[in-house]
């Protein structure tokens, strides 16, 4: 058996075919789910993918948060289950409460598409289970609407709660304006709901599992998520 | 203006209104007008680049679909299909960049999927002013996030281009679009394999219909853009790329279910192009009722919902039986559906609203009847003197730095980081490479993918112009390991009324056909940009030439840069004493003057064959081309993408600084692991191919002995910094 990984299709979604692929590449089972179903087919763990998704001129993610879908992904987080939601995916699980804070336009007022480091931060996620604490991963970005703002008190929750998963930094893990790449407060890449289950990230792990097109720190990252739903006592 | 007969309002001659009336046995009512002043544009009908257009080489093995559909096709292998074709956007996006190209990729994009493709690919050949001009810079901020928002959003990854800046850009930006789409090439959907019948429905389907865009074609497209052309904004359409999105996947559906006979996008001259295109395919005429088009907004004439360019929309010719079928797919992608037409025997329009005829006309005489010009010619030679035997007395170091930070040189890394080139997965190759590089998904396939153009090269002379972008564009193709095996093209002109610039564009044609005979590279399509001037002053003559090649295993892509230390650096080609036209020549000399690099298309071909022949025994460890800048930009060039810095000799009995920044064309810096070197040298002298050992890679220094002696970390620098540095972002 082989972990069953549910990646759902809204309209304007664009890497849900790739991240169906990468779930294979890495030896999962990729099941494509449709925004429009209140059936999660059973899936062990849901990948929220990038894109854009309903076209995203209101606010990124506003809109996705009302699909039929996503109730059954709001039972299915509160019940544990893995909820991995990646740049469009992070964008609608903060728009839908799962988690906090919001995705403002990146600093630089411009998309930006480019290979980052990441620093993973904690190690008690479905992604990140298998990687060590301080480990640098190399993942690419793209994205227009990226940095991650909250209130300070929000933000100082959720370090002391540890729920920080990636920054990003530099090539040896240092963080640095420099290394930002689109302005996000403390350098937030990726953060956790409390319970650890749901996790959203503006990084592209489905782009970094294949070396002929890319880099490959999202292998650790889907390893670990397999791992972690194969486990017998989740 | 408006004492102007209406004919002419809307952009037709006298003469023309004359065949008209001949063609109708009387005078045409006022939305007849509108529809022929649309398909006879320029833009549209090809009328004054038809003849010379004609010359050029379409037919080869490879060559699927030619010239005359929405887009071409070559055979890749495997059973599949390379569609591709390029298309300009530069009058809507001198008026309003963002949105002038951004509807560039949707309208390319809408063509390869009316073939039956997935579109996996766009390049952006784009030319502005220079850069100390505001209003430049604003042009190049607009267009790129223009290109960004809307390729970004529909999903397709934007793998390369080319951005160039010349000074009679500045009121006329040239902003080019190629797509290419992969489909079964047993499922392309071409008028031979697909053939509706009398009773056939045509479903248009995507977006409402509005008054945006009306007289793209013919009042921003077919004409020069003089002072006040703000006045013309509501010409430029808006565009909607989750629309775009929700047709891509739509059509794609519909064509995977075998539903249609025919597939067409609504681009210029809107419902009226697509009916009397589709109509003109089948063979047949067409019935269609406007008041069953859903409107964007009340009180539209008939005129109006006719040539209206609202983008995102599609028409689809659906055999009855299959109508629900495909409704049903369209309301599955959320889309609005309309069965406005249908295909009747005879061969004539009958258009209705509100009950009554609103225009008949025969289909053929808006698309295969219409005018075709044979327009003076008056050939100019420039004058002034060749920058090869100018003097030069400075530092080369010096003079490398300042081509590394000329805009047509530096790194383009400011521009495509705005772009997403990774979606879909199959990246290779993107944005800065010689050529990009996309997997064919599901084999071992790459498609190399090259933009070229050389406006400077065009200017001084334009059959040179013409040749050396296919042959640049080929090569850079080549030097990745692939078989370059067709060309699309997007040639960006003056007015072609004035007898000089229709010499200028004679002149490319030639040149093009020239290099594409000799490189076997039928062209299976393109586009013609003409009145791309103001006041009197046009644009550089600049044929930009798109080249689709296949690679047998995407493994043994050869990359651009060094890669390691400890390889033997070649140059295989010949060098001559050819400063003309050069980068060099303009940005140092600051002359634009002498007659561009000569070019034995023969040593070319053998040139390519060379690379693909070297790169499938993997013999080499990179290859890049040499063409802006010359040797000293290709070497500096290598070292940067790879990281590794080279120590080579030039000698030869030309002044260094005509050995470093000289253009002969056909020339490529290659790095060879030692123990291959024998088999290169062996393969180049079988095949006839000139080769010079220059020295080896590695260290942290650039050094060109006697020449040029930097860190390949200080000219990165210079190679970087260059772009942010003229739009005022980094110091």
């Amino acid at each position: 058996m082989s972990a069953r990984i549910g990646v759902v299709t809204f309209p304007g979604s664009l890497d849900d075919r790739d991240a169906l692929r990468a779930i294979e590449l890495m030896g999962g089972q990729g099941v494509a789910l449709w925004h429009a179903d209140r059936d999660l087919r059973g899936v062990d763990g849901v990948i929220l993918p990038g894109g854009f998704s309903y076209g995203d001129y209101l606010r990124c993610g506003a809109i996705a948060r009302f699909a039929p879908v996503m109730e059954e992904i709001r039972t299915f987080a509160e019940g544990g289950g893995p909820v991995i939601g990646i740049c469009n995916g992070f964008q609608i699980l903060c728009e839908s409460g799962l988690l906090p804070g919001a995705l403002i336009r990146n600093r630089s007022l411009r998309f930006v598409c480019r290979v980052v480091h990441l620093r993973v931060e904690t190690t008690r996620t479905p992604i990140t289970a298998d990687a060590t604490q301080g480990e640098v991963l190399e993942i690419p970005i793209k994205h227009g609407e990226g940095q991650y703002v909250a209130a300070d008190d929000v933000l100082d929750r959720l370090e002391a709660e540890g729920r920080v998963v990636f920054r990003y930094c530099g090539p040896d893990g240092e963080t640095s304006d420099d290394h930002n790449p689109n302005g996000a407060l403390r350098a937030i890449a990726g953060i956790r709901n409390r319970a650890g289950n749901v996790v959203g990230l503006m990084p592209h792990p489905e782009h970094a599992v294949d070396p002929d097109v890319g880099p490959t720190g999202g292998q650790a990252l889907f390893a670990s998520l397999f791992t972690h739903v194969m486990a017998p006592a989740r | 203006m408006s004492s102007e007969p209406l004919h002419r309002q809307l952009g037709l001659q006298d003469d023309e209104l004359d065949l008209i009336r001949d063609t109708l046995g009387r005078d045409p009512n006022r939305t007849e007008l509108a529809m022929y002043a649309a398909m006879w544009s320029e833009h549209c009908s090809y009328k004054s680049s038809k003849v010379h257009l004609r010359t050029l080489p379409t037919e080869g093995p490879s060559v699927l679909v030619g010239p005359g559909q929405d887009a071409g096709a070559v055979d890749v292998g495997d059973g599949f299909a390379a569609v591709f074709k390029m298309e300009s956007h530069s009058h809507p996006s001198a008026i309003e960049p963002y949105q002038g190209a951004a509807t560039g990729v949707g309208g390319i994009v809408r063509d390869i999927v009316s073939m039956g493709a997935r579109p996996v690919a766009l390049l952006d050949p784009l030319m502005f002013g220079p850069l100390d001009e505001e209003r430049n810079r604003w042009l190049l901020e607009g267009v790129v996030a223009g290109i960004g928002g809307y390729g970004n959003c529909i999903g397709v990854p934007t793998v390369g281009g080319e951005v160039r800046f010349a000074p009679p850009h500045s009121a006329n930006p040239t902003v080019n679009v190629l797509c290419v789409g992969i489909a079964r090439a047993d499922r392309l959907m071409t008028a031979a394999t697909h053939t509706p019948t009398p009773g056939s429905l045509m479903v248009l389907y995507g977006a409402t219909t509005g008054r945006d865009g009306i007289g793209g074609v013919s009042v921003l497209a077919s004409a020069t853009i003089e002072e006040g052309s703000e006045g013309s904004r509501p010409s430029v359409q808006i565009g909607d790329p989750f629309a775009e999105k929700l047709l891509i996947e739509a059509s794609l559906e519909l064509i995977e279910d075998d539903l249609l006979e025919g597939l067409q996008d609504l681009g210029g001259a809107g419902l009226t192009c697509a009916v009397s295109e589709s109509a003109t395919r089948a063979g047949l005429g067409a019935r269609l009722d406007l008041d069953l088009v859903p409107l964007r907004e009340e009180g539209m004439e008939a005129f109006e919902i006719l040539t209206s360019e609202s983008q995102e929309r599609m028409l689809a010719i659906v055999h009855p039986s299959n109508l629900e079928h495909v409704l049903a797919v369209c309301a599955k992608w959320g889309l609005a559906t309309a069965v406005v037409a249908t295909l009747e025997s005879g061969g004539d329009l009958d258009i209705r609203i509100g009950g009554e005829q609103a225009a008949r006309v025969p289909a053929l005489s808006l698309t295969e009847k219409a005018p075709v010009y044979e327009r003076l010619m008056r050939p100019i030679r420039p004058n002034g003197d060749d920058p090869t035997f100018a003097s030069f007395e400075s530092d080369l170091d010096e003079a490398l730095r300042s081509l590394l930070a000329a805009p047509n040189v530096a790194s383009k890394r400011w521009v495509f980081e705005q772009y997403d080139r990774m979606v879909q997965g199959q990246t290779v190759a993107g944005p800065g490479s010689d050529a990009a590089v996309v997997r064919v998904p599901g084999t071992m396939k790459g498609l190399a993918l090259s933009v070229d153009g050389n406006g400077r090269y065009g200017s001084l002379d334009p059959y040179l112009g013409g040749a050396h972008a296919v042959a640049e564009a080929a090569r850079n193709v080549a030097v990745t390991g692939a078989r370059p095996l067709g060309v699309t093209n997007c040639l960006n002109f003056g007015n072609p009324e004035r007898p000089e610039v229709m010499w200028q564009f004679s002149e490319a044609v030639r040149g093009m056909r020239d290099a594409c005979l000799a490189l076997d590279t039928p062209v299976t399509g393109g586009n013609v940009s003409f009145y791309n001037e103001s006041g009197g002053s046009a644009i550089w003559p600049t044929p930009v030439v798109g080249v689709v090649g296949s690679l047998a295993d995407y493994r043994l892509r050869v990359p651009s840069g060094f890669p390691i230390p400890g390889l033997a650096v070649y140059v295989l080609g010949e060098s001559f004493a050819e400063l003309g036209g050069s980068e060099f020549a303009e940005t140092v000399l600051g002359m634009v003057a002498g007659a561009p690099p000569a070019l034995d298309l023969q040593a070319e071909r053998r040139l390519q064959d060379l690379l693909q022949e070297a790169a499938a025994g993997d013999l080499l460890a990179s290859a890049h081309d040499c063409s802006d800048g010359g040797m000293a930009v290709a070497l500096a060039e290598s070292a940067i993408l790879g990281g590794h810095g080279f120590a080579v000799t030039l000698d030869g009995d030309m002044p260094p600084h005509v050995m470093l920044f000289g253009e002969s064309a056909s020339r490529v810096v290659v790095s060879v692991a030692p123990e291959r070197e024998g088999s290169l040298r062996g393969l180049a002298a079988t095949r006839g191919v000139p080769f010079r050992r220059l020295g080896e890679t590695g260290g942290p220094r650039a050094v060109i002995d006697g020449m040029v002696d930097a860190t390949v970390d200080e000219l990165t620098e210079v190679w970087e910094r260059a772009i942010p540095r003229l739009l005022g972002e980094a110091s």
